[in-house]
């Protein structure tokens, strides 16, 4: 089981600062994504994007924001547990929470802070009759394991970087790696296009496009699919089907526990805390709601704040607390760091 | 600055007509978000950079009066699911005096 201080549903921005907030007031946090790794939309939308409005960055690309974030939290040793979903939670009679995830990973924590964003990003499932039977067993949206394709035959869909990426990873291990899209051109990072091109020249990614992958084949496992080209259509032996046709997000199960939603995100009371109708629980970021809400990164980071404050006063209650500035202060990193302005210099001038 | 009348179907097949104003840097994607005319969280996921097909439209009338799509709209449309050859991304039209009278109906999602 895991412990911890703040439990954060969602790793993107507003997840990954409320660890630093909550880090200055010695509260440990433990997240909990989706995604196999963090910065949520940031990583997996929009890296190479850059973003104008974050104070005291002229510019700043997601991709970059999320690394520095995570090296200002990483004194405070946050925990992850990533690639799962939150799916249960439970008020336990002493006030603290049980978070279990769709993959059986128990979490206790005295607080939980909801960061999920727009919800749970989810794979966008083409529209195949029978997909749904062969989930995983052979049809995959995700690729967390490489080496579970070693020596194997992969056909890859769609016709971003996703898609380029793994054909080009993959044909490192893949017995056979064939990318079908629907036209001759890939939107993706340049040199991915090239690295594709050049692959494919090599006859080591087998390139299918224009293309559809109208059904799937197989008894127990996919054995085959059928793709339809130029007006022709044909079956290609292959062990797994891996369409990356990008993610969708969905509130997911965090609509069932019993927090006040409203138009897909979480009603909370006011501004002053973020608190939700369930006390202890708090939204932060983009999957809030509440008069004058901006969904903004700016925004959220705010809200963090204000929601570790919340925390802290209410698992510390009758304690004074007077609000410290780092500069003053310094950040002492629950890893013995110790971060602190330099003295200034009193010296006498003769 | 002009306003310029739309008919916009939403997803439930009723029109509306709206008034959007052309002097607020708006796209068409904004339009529908302001007015409410698609559940938030199902319009716009991408904030708006031809990331995600959330805010794909079918142009019913007017069809003339839009720019040409451009490549990363082109390409978001190649992936996207529902496209017809009317299809655009809403996030890509602007709102502009051009395109008063457009008629569009917003596509399913996801």
């Amino acid at each position: 089981m895991i412990k911890t201080d703040i439990l954060i549903i969602g790793a993107g921005p507003t997840g990954l600062f409320a660890v630093f907030e909550a880090g200055l007031l010695k509260l440990k946090c433990h997240l909990i994504d989706a995604l196999p790794q963090s910065g949520g939309q940031l990583t997996e939308l929009y890296p190479k994007k850059p973003i104008f409005d974050i104070p005291g960055f002229p510019s700043i690309n997601a991709g970059e924001l999320v690394d520095n974030l995570m090296e200002q939290i990483k004194q405070f040793q946050p925990g992850f547990t990533l690639g799962e979903t939150a799916q249960t939670l439970t008020k336990l009679e002493d006030g603290t929470f049980e978070v279990i995830t769709n993959k059986g990973t128990v979490h206790h924590a005295k607080a939980v802070a909801i960061a999920g964003g727009l919800g749970t990003f989810e794979p966008r499932k083409p529209a195949l009759e029978n997909i749904a039977y062969y989930e995983e067993k052979g049809v995959e949206y995700f690729i967390k394991e490489p080496e579970h394709f070693r020596n194997k035959k992969v056909v890859i869909a769609g016709g971003g970087d996703s898609a380029l990426d793994w054909s080009i990873f993959l044909s490192n291990i893949a017995s056979d790696v064939t990318l079908i899209h629907r036209r001759n051109e890939f939107r993706g990072a340049l040199d991915s296009v090239e690295k594709v091109q050049e692959l494919k020249n090599q006859g080591k990614i087998n390139l299918i496009t224009p293309a559809e992958v109208t059904g799937i084949k197989g008894e127990g496992h996919v054995s085959a699919i059928t793709i339809q080209k130029d007006g022709e259509t044909f079956d290609l032996e292959t062990d797994y089907f891996i369409p990356l046709f990008g993610l969708t997000p969905k509130l997911g199960d965090i609509g069932n526990w019993g927090l006040e939603i409203e138009k897909n995100a979480i009603v909370v009371n006011n501004s002053l805390d973020y608190q939700t109708n369930i006390p202890g629980i708090y939204a932060i970021g983009d999957v809030n709601t509440y008069p004058g809400k901006l969904k903004l990164i700016l925004c959220g980071f705010h809200e963090a704040t204000l929601m570790c404050q919340s925390v802290y006063n209410r698992l510390n209650p009758g304690k004074k607390f007077v609000l410290k500035y780092t500069t003053v202060s310094g950040v002492d990193g629950f890893d013995g760091t110790r971060k602190e302005a330099e003295k200034a210099v009193v010296k006498k001038i003769e | 600055m002009q306003d310029i009348n739309l008919k916009i179907t939403d997803r439930n097949g009723v029109m509306h007509e709206i008034v959007a104003p052309t002097d607020m840097s708006m796209n068409l994607m904004e339009v529908i978000r302001s007015y409410e005319l698609a559940e938030e969280g199902t319009i716009g996921v991408c904030g708006g950079m031809a990331m995600c097909a959330s805010c794909q439209v079918y142009v019913v009338d007017g069809a003339e009066k839009l720019l040409k799509m451009g490549e990363e709209e082109d390409a978001m449309l190649s992936e996207a699911f529902h496209v017809q050859d009317n299809s655009r991304l809403g996030c890509q039209i602007h709102i502009t005096s051009e395109i008063d009278g457009l008629e569009v109906a917003v596509a399913p999602y996801p």
